[in-house]
């Protein structure tokens, strides 16, 4: 039942969601604010998970959520009061009807011990005195008390029917078949009289007593009479309320219960009694109407019935029985057994559904939301990367026609570059998405992390609606974690420990998202002791990742513990652990074109650091020759371009050389050598120079041997089909179809401080 | 003739229910949100019948019922409202704000096409 | 140019090129297009079998030079050259060759074991010996033809 399969996966799509908003109205609850929205929605996030696994049978989800469901009822009509305490068990409660949920999914195994004494532990929250639960209502209807009026208004028929008042001619009939007498006395055991009084309320709700009649013919031929004794003149009629009374004689095997339940939505609204047996004779109730005794305001029923709208006739019911409406030009209130295709037509208040809607998901509450499969935005966003390729590629093919760049093709060029720009720009601000999705997890995962090492943290967030494309979202998770299970088990100390020192046993660990220069920075900081260098640096000596003789800076050791192989603990423990170093978490952070780094402080904790590109698909760069090599250097790292003069040029050591940029000297690195393509430098006098930042900060004069443009080029895996090449960051394809290597502008400053590179193996160079 | 169905339900995966029961059976279905946005879509579609839950932000089934009523312009639409089996009072609050009907949550898409026939003309 | 031979089992289809004066084939399933020859950029800090990246529709697709990552010389780029674009696991690779021959029809049982010589390439990469019509046609596995996804050091 493929239709049923995917209501399935929005449901579960759903309940994630919902858990968010779980989690996130309790923890407002733990921080103070109870106020009854907030309350409201953490009832409803449980409810709406409970009824959804309702409708897929998933019975214990079924059964946890509602015990928690009814806790949460009691909670916000205050019967049970909130408190700290109280939050700290919703919290834990929402835990494990997470893991339920992902049980239910397959993506799982619940703890029966740990859901069982959750579920006992809400139970007791609920009613200390443990009152049984809510009894399961009988959808068995209760009869209505049976009301003595109607037996007088059928015999009573005090107003004679005054033909001439109104000028409405107004015949009630009865037909009978004398053929069914006879059987009619045979199978008295099957006759049943209803009477039917209506109550205003009736019809306050938009019931009707056609479609009573109608849901009644459905267990059995009926001869239906309607009463209109106690239906005042028209000018006392209130049209709201109810004055008619219906006697149904009823042919049917079914039973009472059955009869009664027809009547089960009008419970309360009219008066109801049914017999078995003729019961009131309708032809002497019939006989006085005929002698005149109904109102003269008989006539005006039409306008207390006009709000009705008649039924239509339902071809499939089995017993076809048309209800004639009051209504019409020629009221018949009895009705007989009609042959079926007699349809009725329908009054206006129930207007046919004109407008036929599309499927078109709903918007959302508060804003215009509309849903889109991300294949389409994915495939969307590959066509407008080509577009920018293509028109790149038709503007330079003009260009090398030598177009005056003030004609009416240049200028229109540029505009299709600028249009084409813009048209990029908001194709991906589509798929931008706050990373809230992805900190949202992290408090339960803070709150595991703590619980298993046995330390106190509180986790605070900052910037979740910081935006990032959807393809870098979505990497995010796993390096957050790592530094996350980092700060806690690595970085903050043990309760006691914490005292001692004279801080607050409980940790506190930062994780924050903000815009910095073109990328997005994620920031893990914690309160805790900080790194313990001398450890460090000695455990990377030990392992022979480090030369005992280098000389390193505070930073460098620090960030010793991204070398690959590096791990302080003796044993790996099952939370930073299973054997993920932070060695992992660098190379997977540097394959998205990112950088991670480490700062401490001893004794008052560290920071992680963790850079990404805004997105994995577009780039800004400047476009340069380099031994004959076309390469693009992103321009948020470029600081500017200069062409140098010999004097500020000067060689400092062996090889190197440094430039002098106002009042301080900048490394020169020559991008050909650093790369391989070539093995001496030309004077850095006769290319030009870029001087760069990187990531932390320090600065380099990158040598090139001519500079092309700036453009904005579309990123190109190099990964997908291939590896990381170091020093370099991803490919694009340029005007002329060729591809081009993006650089990696912290990788070449940092290859540059090593040993000098490899040369290149032989390769014969493509001939053009 | 095809008859509309307006569903107000909160959930996502309910109204994907609802709807997949309804136009199952033939109905036209429109969705909202919530009671103040079931009161937006109502007044652009003319439903024949609405189902309502009664759990919903902005706007409850109670509130929402009780709108439809006071405006001439729907008080007679029928409205059948979504409950538990577990609450009889909220039930009676929902019929005592004007609901006609009622379908019990988690519900079979037979009753509800029952419910419907037996409230809509 | 399809050749035919009767024999009993399942029957494979393969490409089957020149390097050089050797020939070699591949199994067809995995050969996405033949392109013609075309400028490579060059990869820093690459092995010298790997020539660099072309443009292929979009994506980016290395270029292996296949003489050398199989130990010989390294291949002069002539008109005739040709990239063959493979598909390994979940990436694509063009290997770049002399010339293609044509497509052999085959079954397993003709597929001889490789003989047992010095070299590590031919051990690593040729899957096995096919003898047709006097000709011998080495088949190259492809799982071990691309390099390693190893970061390299950070």
């Amino acid at each position: 039942m493929d239709e049923l399969e995917a209501i399935k996966v929005t449901f579960f799509q759903e309940c994630e969601e919902l858990l968010a908003d779980l989690e996130g109205g309790l923890l407002a609850m733990q921080d103070g604010n109870d106020d009854g929205d907030t309350v409201n929605a953490v009832f409803r996030a449980v409810h709406s998970i409970k009824g959804g696994a309702g409708a897929f049978g998933l019975e214990p989800l079924v059964r946890f959520a509602h015990v928690f469901e009814t806790l949460l009822d009691a909670v916000r009509s205050n019967e049970v009061p909130s408190t700290p305490d109280l939050v700290a068990t919703l919290l834990r409660a929402s835990d494990v009807l997470a893991d339920h949920v992902s049980s239910a999914r397959g993506l799982g195994v619940v703890d029966e011990a740990v859901s069982a004494a959750m579920a006992a532990e809400l139970k007791a929250c609920t009613d200390p005195n443990a009152a049984p639960a809510p009894v399961v209502e009988t959808p068995v209807f209760e009869a209505a008390p049976v009301a003595a009026a109607p037996a007088e208004a059928l015999i009573g028929a005090d107003d004679a029917l005054d033909d001439d008042d109104l000028g409405f001619d107004f015949q009630p009939m009865t037909i009978t078949i004398d053929e069914q007498a006879a059987d009619v006395a045979a199978a008295v055991g099957n006759v049943w009289t209803v009477s039917i009084r209506p109550k205003s309320d009736l019809y306050r709700k938009a019931n009707e007593t056609a479609l009573l009649l109608r849901e009644l013919a459905r267990l059995g031929p009926i001869e239906a009479t309607l009463d209109a004794s106690a239906i005042p003149p028209l000018d006392l009629l209130d049209a709201e309320a109810a004055y008619a009374t219906w006697t149904v004689r009823l042919e049917t095997e079914e039973d009472e219960t059955a009869i009664r339940e027809v009547f089960e939505f009008v419970d309360g609204d009219c008066d109801l009694e049914i017999t078995r047996g003729e019961g009131l004779n309708p032809d002497a109730a019939l006989a006085a109407l005929l002698a005149g005794d109904a109102p003269a305001a008989a006539a005006a029923v039409p306008v207390v019935v006009a709000e009705i709208p008649a039924p239509v006739v339902v071809e499939a019911a089995p017993e076809p029985v048309a209800v004639a409406p009051v209504v019409e030009a020629a009221p018949a209130p009895v009705v007989a057994p009609i042959a079926p295709a007699a349809p009725v037509a329908a009054a206006p208040a129930a207007a046919p559904a004109a407008a036929k809607t599309q499927q078109i998901d709903v918007p959302g509450p508060g804003q215009s939301v509309i849903r889109v499969d991300p294949e389409r935005i994915d495939r969307l966003i590959d066509l407008v990367g080509e577009l920018v390729i293509n028109q790149a590629m038709l503007a330079q093919r003009v260009g090398e026609y030598g177009i005056a760049p003030s004609s009416n093709l240049a200028m229109g060029l540029d505009e299709l570059e600028q249009l084409t720009r813009e048209i990029q720009d908001s194709v991906m601000a589509i798929r931008a998405q706050p990373v809230k999705s992805v900190f949202q997890r992290m408090p339960r995962l803070v709150r595991e992390v703590a619980s298993m090492t046995g330390k106190q943290a509180r986790l605070v967030m900052d910037g979740e609606n910081t935006e990032v494309d959807k393809t870098v979202i979505e990497r995010l998770s796993d390096p957050i974690t790592h530094m996350l299970r980092n700060a806690i088990d690595h970085g903050l100390e043990s309760p006691e420990e914490r005292k001692a020192a004279g801080k607050n046993p409980e940790g506190v660990v930062r994780l924050a998202a903000l815009h910095r220069s073109g990328r997005i920075v994620i920031e893990v900081s914690d309160d805790g002791k900080g790194i313990n260098r001398e450890r460090v640096h000695s455990i990377a000596i030990k392992k022979g990742l480090i030369s005992p003789e280098l000389q390193l800076t505070d930073e460098e050791i620090d960030n010793l513990i991204f070398l690959p192989g590096f791990s302080t603990a003796d044993k790996i423990s099952d939370v930073s652990g299973r054997g993920v170093g932070m060695d992992v978490v660098k190379r997977s952070v540097q394959a998205l074109g990112g950088r991670i780094s480490i700062t401490s402080r001893p004794g008052q904790g560290s920071t992680f650091t963790l850079s990404l590109p805004l997105t994995l698909a577009v780039l800004d760069g400047m476009v340069v020759d380099v031994a004959g090599e076309t390469l693009v250097v992103p321009l948020a790292a470029i600081v500017e371009s200069l062409r140098p003069k010999p004097e500020e040029v000067r060689p400092l050591g062996p090889v190197g050389s440094v430039l002098a940029v106002r009042d301080s000297f900048v490394p020169l690195i020559d991008v050909g050598l650093t790369l391989g393509y070539r093995d001496s430098s030309p004077p850095p006098t006769e290319g030009v120079v870029l001087l760069v930042e990187g990531e932390d900060g320090s600065r380099a004069a990158l040598v090139a041997d001519a500079i092309h443009g700036q453009r904005q080029v579309v990123i190109k895996s190099l990964e997908q089909n291939y590896q990381q090449v170091d020093g370099v960051a991803a490919a694009t394809i340029l005007g002329d179809g060729r591809v081009a290597l993006i650089l990696d502008v912290d990788a070449v400053i940092s290859l540059r401080r090593r040993e000098p590179p490899r040369p290149a193996e032989p390769t014969l160079i493509a001939a053009e | 003739m095809t008859r509309t169905v307006l569903t107000v339900d909160d959930s996502r995966t309910m109204r994907d229910m609802l709807r997949m029961a309804l136009a199952g059976a033939g109905f036209n279905v429109v969705e909202a949100v919530d009671g103040e946005h079931g009161l937006e879509v109502l007044s652009a579609h003319r439903p024949d019948v609405i189902i309502t839950d009664i759990n919903m932000p902005k706007l409850d089934g109670f509130g929402f019922i009780e709108a439809v009523r006071v405006d001439d312009d729907y008080r007679a639409i029928p409205i059948l409202v979504l409950t538990t089996e577990s609450d009889p009072a909220k039930k009676d609050r929902a019929r005592r704000a004007g609901a006609t009907g009622w379908i019990v949550k988690p519900f079979n898409p037979e009753k509800l096409v029952d419910a419907i026939r037996r409230v809509a003309a | 140019m399809t050749e035919e031979i009767t024999v009993t089992g399942e029957r494979r289809e393969l490409i089957s090129f020149r390097v050089g004066e050797q020939e070699y084939c591949v199994d067809i399933m995995a050969v996405r297009e033949i392109r013609g020859w075309s400028p490579a950029t060059t990869l820093p800090q690459s092995p010298g079998y790997m020539r660099g990246v072309i443009n292929l529709r979009g994506a980016v697709l290395p270029i292996m030079d296949l003489a050398c990552r199989l130990g010989m010389p390294v291949i002069e780029p002539t008109v005739r050259s040709v990239f063959i674009v493979v598909k390994a696991g979940d990436r694509m690779i063009g290997m770049l060759v002399d010339a293609v021959s044509d497509i052999l029809s085959i079954t397993d049982d003709l597929v001889q074991p490789t003989p047992d010589l010095a070299c590590d390439a031919v051990r690593s990469f040729i899957r096995g010996i096919i003898s047709i019509d006097g000709r011998m046609i080495s088949e190259i596995s492809l799982d071990r033809l691309l390099p390693e996804r190893e970061a390299l050091a950070a």
